[in-house]
């Protein structure tokens, strides 16, 4: 007497190719669940203290990037201003605002504002400003357009596919050394009206990639073998 | 540092972690090996020398058996329960989201200070009163590494062990926190009020009833400080007590020339070395780290070699480094010393036969060949009368002037220690001390047995014991009151180097724990209990330095780390007497006993520090104990072996412990080792070893006849490292792993290091271009140099995160270090030869460890570095099976203390701290690589010229090495110094016959032996 009918083998073949779907396919949710906000926390605002606005200060009032972070050219770090770095200006004005109650109490009482980190390395990275910004990474390369957050947030995930990219392609995001800290700096792009057109030493580039590479070699960045071996950013 | 063993005894002996039935070792065998030379060559232990199977099994292996399983007594199901859940969840640890994490700035920045960047700031250890100048590493004020001070003419950039380890002890989470009366925490304020009477009513007895005890100083400020207050009460006394003294040097220097004088040796000058018992390149003797770095640089081959006699008893780094070693007992060293000045100065025959008067012949002649060029030192341990006939002797070979220089003493208050303590306890019993004041120091614990410090002190004796220091230890706890300590990296004080260098010592962060410091503590003695230390040290340099510029001096000094024009000027002193009476003839019967220091644990003040405990003594390699040394000879006789706990008897006291067969070390002598045995000292050194201190009397503190060993049948294990990571050579292969030849044979074939080594293009694959790069890394060490101070070892650890496994995990082999010193010996058992070779990762070129990585966690970078990838590794173990030179260490267990908050602020924030699972080794430093590489490519683009990293890119164990012997930098530049001793013809491959290719490679060791005795 036959138990199963004739079509049940259709199913039992097509349940071999349903496993191995499965099983890849939970793969492919992992990954991909790797590469969310959830797990990056790219784009993704986080309580402050106090809500400070990269938006108004660089956009609407102009303030260079290194007004604030000072050690951004000589350190790893780039440096989170002391609250007296606020207060040269909130001395003088919005000397009442409600909100900016934690950083007048700070300076008062001398004990400092705990702000919440924005952007975060995964663990055993060991980045370094200094290098980057005197190499020709802009500062948005990385934290995007922070001239348009009223709350800031991480703006690319940081993961390691994220910084190959840069490592093995410089050309790909290099700039002159002058538009490092210029927010609305625009690479150029592939025009033969010359949009974007970006002069550097005495030539002009309509190009990103022939920008990137006369840029990497007059900046003596390593070859692609030397900035992609693992002792760059792990040890 | 996870430390699992607190409460060994040493005649309890653990479960035997290598389940296999020992073999007995056969001593006799060992010795019959010798005389065959059958054995190997160079051996490591006298296990290996007698071909033990246990050895032979170690060095198959990749780590000691028993170290890669879990024999903790954890069920098979439970294991099983673990595993099964941490295999199903393996792969979601990439997952894990970051938690959220603060960022704190400062309110006001203070200027100077940039985040990221650490700062060095000049300050000075210092042990038994003399000074060791240190640079100290901050990251934004939390310091996390010392470092020598170059320009310091006491360390020109070379440190010793004890200073390099400090760090750990500041934050050591055992230290005293709270001020305590009887236990109970009271405020500082409390503690000025309650004193304030008994002060008050000594001020009226000028003092009568109070007692100062304070440990050897030479900080002019509180010696000062102490003088103005015996002053204002001249009935006050100051006594001085430490364990490890110099009243033999003193007395020594009394008896020659009538007065305490300081003895200082310049080596650069001295062809000929002659050392009776003074273990001169080792921390603990004043200016050991200078005196190493002269030495090791007469050392080469191609300039003037000098020559080093040392006669001694316990086997030390020093006398494995002699050119010429004489094994006799302690006590037999005054008659040598006795012989030698007779025959320098009159030139009477030797006395005595054999091999020891052919030594004496040889070395008095050479000696004599040498005059003004030549040293005679003494150690510390030997009687007054050593030391006397060593200035004698010095005197008689014209040195005086030349290389041995006198001087006022360092130390603020030269008297006898011993009878020092002797009349204070003198002074307890007779109820005449009221007020007794214990700046630091252990008397309780290390006080000499017949003095019974501790029991007149727990006695009531005493109305008012303050004690002043870093643990509430044997010494606090029968104090009423228990001060604080500051550490020296908290507090102002100032102190001497060996050549008399005055250095300020300046703290790099305010004290942890509210300690104070002994500055302050006398302060409130004089009734002034709101001074500052910082206060009190300038006064006293106002009142030295009056005048204008004394803000600029006082910054200049603070600046460099020491005080311009402080060095001791040379004193021309007269010799009282030629004649010294004979010495009593020690009946050599009788079984001799010796008390030394530990290597590692100085007189136990070192105990709590889990750096030095775990640090592998020179020699023994032993860690976490003590033993009961003795010579191979005795060994015999007595039928007795290693591991088998003895009991000694000595005045009628009797410890138990280990037996450690030492090569070199004298027959019918018995070597002990302090600062063991403690039952105050902490987490990490209370029960480890047994003490030796209640054998030890005021009029015996070194050594003396009449001890007796018995053996009790029990076994003990000690943790020696000494069998485990031994490097195996390949079969056929005939190349010794040191490489060794005497002057003349060296001088015929300079290239003797480099047989056997395969030619550069064995390969039938395209190599990688490194000539191409910038930089390609390179590391070169001088066995000729090294003379196995363990400084790098500590250097390695502190610089780069190395965890502490406790004494149970080192047994296994699991210890961490990711540099050892392997040594070797050469020669007959009784007194061999001795190498030191320290071993970090050789970074092969070819590395083997790379091809059988299956996760790729171990890659070569394009600068030719053996990069480890922790979060890519799994834990395989792989890597290390297939590491020839067995450099590669594993964390079993988690190994790093992550929770105790004084370790976070101590580490290098540079360096990824490991967890478990995951291999690491040595990096070359690479952090700091990184860091150089950075700032010279910063500045490239800035200043539109290259700017390439120079030689001034030190690793950790370069910096700290007094002796220089380890030399970094880049291959691809020829001028630098690495490829300077890599084209040297000494320079060889440790197993190059493998093609391994490896960037570490070796200057083999040249002897200097003295031609008469070597012929036969």
């Amino acid at each position: 007497m036959q138990i199963f009918p004739r079509s049940s083998n259709a199913i039992a073949r097509a349940s071999l190719v349903l496993v191995v779907l499965a099983v890849g396919g939970l793969g492919w949710v992992v990954l991909q669940l790797e590469r969310t906000p959830y797990i990056t926390n790219a784009g993704v605002r986080k309580a402050q203290p106090v809500p400070f606005s990269h938006e108004h200060h660089v956009t609407g009032l102009g303030i260079d990037c290194r007004y604030c972070h000072t050690s951004v050219e000589t350190s790893s770090f780039a440096g989170i201003p002391p609250t007296k770095t606020c207060i040269n200006c909130h001395q003088q004005i919005w000397t009442n605002a409600a909100y900016l109650e934690p950083v007048r109490e700070s300076y008062r009482t001398g004990r400092s504002l705990e702000w919440t980190r924005v952007n975060q390395l995964p663990n055993f990275v060991y980045f370094n400003h200094s290098i980057h910004i005197n190499k020709g990474v802009g500062c948005n390369t990385c934290h995007g357009p922070i001239d348009h957050m009223p709350l800031t947030y991480q703006y690319a995930s940081l993961q390691m596919e994220f910084c190959l990219d840069c490592h093995r392609n410089t050309e790909k995001y290099l700039r002159p050394r002058d538009q490092v800290f210029n927010m609305r700096y625009q690479p150029p792009v592939d025009d033969p009206l010359g949009k974007n057109a970006v002069a550097f030493n005495g030539k002009t580039y309509n190009n990103q990639s022939a920008l990137g590479t006369a840029l990497h070699e007059a900046y003596n960045v390593r070859s692609v073998k030397d900035i992609t071996s693992c002792n760059t950013c792990h040890r | 540092m996870s430390i699992d063993e607190h409460k060994t005894k040493p005649a309890a002996a653990p479960p035997d972690v290598c389940p296999t039935k020992r073999k007995q070792l056969d001593l006799a065998s060992a010795r019959e090996q010798i005389e065959d030379t059958t054995g190997p060559e160079y051996w490591r232990s006298l296990e290996e020398l007698a071909g033990s199977e246990e050895f032979q099994e170690m060095l198959h292996r990749e780590f000691p058996k028993g170290a890669s399983e879990w024999l903790d007594g954890f069920s098979r199901r439970g294991f099983l329960k673990t595993m099964g859940a941490s295999l199903a969840l393996a792969g979601l640890t990439g997952c894990t989201r970051m938690p959220n994490t603060e960022i704190v700035p400062y309110v006001r920045q203070p200027e100077n200070v940039i985040p990221g960047r650490p700062k060095f700031y000049a300050t000075a250890h210092t042990l038994g009163g003399y000074a060791s100048p240190v640079l100290v590493e901050s990251h934004l004020f939390r310091p996390t590494k010392i470092e020598g001070n170059p320009q310091h003419p006491a360390s020109l950039g070379g440190t010793d062990v004890y200073a390099q380890a400090s760090i750990l002890d500041l934050y050591d989470p055992d230290r005293a926190q709270d001020i305590t009366y009887l236990g109970d925490v009271r405020s500082w304020n409390a503690f000025i009020d309650a004193i304030r009477g008994p002060l008050m009513a000594e001020k009226s007895l000028a003092g009568g009833g109070v007692r100062i005890l304070t440990q050897t100083l030479s900080s002019p400020t509180l010696a000062a400080q102490i003088r103005d207050y015996l002053a204002a009460n001249p009935q006050a006394k100051w006594h001085v007590y430490e364990p490890i003294n110099r009243d033999n040097v003193v007395e020594g220097a009394k008896l020659a020339f009538g007065e305490p004088v300081e003895t200082r040796y310049d080596l650069s000058k001295a062809d000929v070395i002659v050392s009776l018992d003074a273990d001169f390149l080792y921390a603990g003797f004043p200016g050991s780290a200078r005196y190493t770095r002269d030495f090791a640089a007469r050392r080469n081959p191609e300039a003037n070699m000098n020559r080093l006699y040392v006669v001694e008893s316990t086997p030390s780094s020093t006398g494995m480094k002699a050119d010429h070693r004489l094994s006799l007992r302690a006590s037999d060293i005054e008659g040598f010393t006795q012989s030698l000045l007779s025959l320098e100065m009159h030139g009477d025959p030797a006395v005595g036969s054999g091999d020891s008067a052919r030594f004496f012949a040889a070395m008095g002649a050479d000696l004599e060949n040498n005059r003004g060029k030549s040293v005679v030192i003494a150690g510390d341990q030997q009687p007054p009368a050593v030391h006397a006939l060593a200035h004698a002797i010095n005197e008689a070979l014209g040195n005086v002037g030349k290389t041995v220089f006198y001087s006022d003493p360092v130390d603020a208050n030269p008297v006898n220690r011993a009878e020092s303590l002797k009349a204070l306890v003198d002074d307890m019993h007779a109820g005449k001390v009221d007020v007794l004041l214990i700046l630091s120091g252990n008397p309780a614990y290390d006080g000499p047995a017949d003095l019974e410090f501790a029991s007149v002190l727990k006695s009531p004796a005493v109305a008012t014991k303050i004690y002043l220091g870093s643990h509430r230890n044997e010494t606090g706890e029968l104090c009423q009151w228990h001060v604080p300590e500051a550490h020296y990296l908290e507090s102002w004080s100032d102190a001497r180097a060996y050549d008399g260098t005055i250095s300020i010592i300046q703290p790099l962060i305010e004290p942890l724990y509210n300690g104070k410091s002994a500055h302050e503590i006398i302060a409130v003695l004089a009734g002034d209990s709101a001074a500052t230390g910082h206060d009190l040290v300038q006064a006293y340099w106002q009142k030295q330095h009056a005048g204008a510029d004394f803000d600029t001096f006082w910054r200049k000094s603070l600046r460099d780390g020491w005080v311009a024009d402080t060095a001791s000027k040379p004193k021309a002193v007269a010799l009282k007497t030629k004649s010294f009476p004979a010495p009593q003839s020690a009946s050599a019967s009788g079984i001799e006993l010796n008390f030394r220091r530990d290597p590692s644990i100085y007189d136990g003040r070192f105990s709590n520090n889990g750096w030095l405990q775990e640090l592998p003594k020179p020699l023994t390699k032993l860690t976490w104990d003590n033993p009961i040394m003795i010579g191979p000879a005795m060994a015999e006789r007595l039928k007795l072996n290693f591991k088998d706990v003895t009991e000694l008897e000595f005045n009628g006291k009797k410890v138990k412990g280990a037996v450690w067969i030492q090569a070199g070390h004298p027959d019918n002598s018995i070597t002990v080792f302090l600062g063991y045995g403690r039952i105050r000292a902490g987490r990490v050194g209370s029960g480890a070893g047994f003490d030796v201190y209640p054998l030890r009397t005021s009029n015996a503190p070194w050594f003396a006849d009449g001890a007796k060993l018995t053996a009790t049948g029990e076994t003990y294990n000690l943790a020696s490292t000494q069998g485990y990571q031994t490097m195996e050579t390949p079969d056929g292969s005939e190349r010794p792993l040191v490489q060794e030849r005497s002057l003349a044979e060296y001088k015929k074939e300079p290239n003797f290091a480099k047989e056997g080594e395969p030619k550069p293009d064995l390969t039938l694959y395209p190599g990688f271009d490194y000539s191409k790069e910038a930089y390609s890394w390179g590391m070169a060490i001088d066995l000729n140099a090294c003379v196995g101070c363990n400084n790098c070892i500590i250097a390695c650890q502190s610089e780069n995160n190395i965890a502490v496994v406790g004494r149970e995990q080192t047994l296994k082999g699991r210890h961490m270090h990711w540099l050892r010193v392997d040594t070797y010996y050469n020669g007959p058992r009784e007194n061999p030869k001795g190498f030191f070779q320290p071993l970090p990762c050789m970074q092969c070129e070819n590395a083997p460890c790379e091809l059988v990585c299956p996760v790729q966690a171990t890659l070569h970078s394009s600068e030719g570095l053996n990069d480890m990838v922790y979060n890519r590794c799994v834990g395989t173990r792989y890597c290390s099976n297939n590491c020839p030179y067995k450099v590669r260490r594993f964390n079993f267990l988690l190994f790093q203390d992550w929770e105790t908050p004084q370790f976070k602020l101590m580490r290098n924030p540079d360096v990824t701290v490991r967890s478990r699972g995951v291999m690491e080794k040595c990096t070359y430093c690479v952090q700091r690589i990184s860091e150089a590489r950075i700032d010279t490519e910063t500045a490239t683009v800035r200043e539109g010229k290259e700017i390439k990293i120079g030689d001034d890119l030190q690793t950790a164990c370069q910096q700290s090495c007094p002796a220089n012997a380890i030399v970094f930098g880049n291959l691809n530049d020829p001028n630098s110094q690495v490829n300077k001793w890599k084209a040297q013809p000494r320079n060889y491959s440790l197993l190059g016959e493998l093609n391994t290719r490896p960037r570490t490679t070796y200057l083999a060791e040249v002897r200097n032996p003295n031609p008469e005795l070597e012929a036969g």
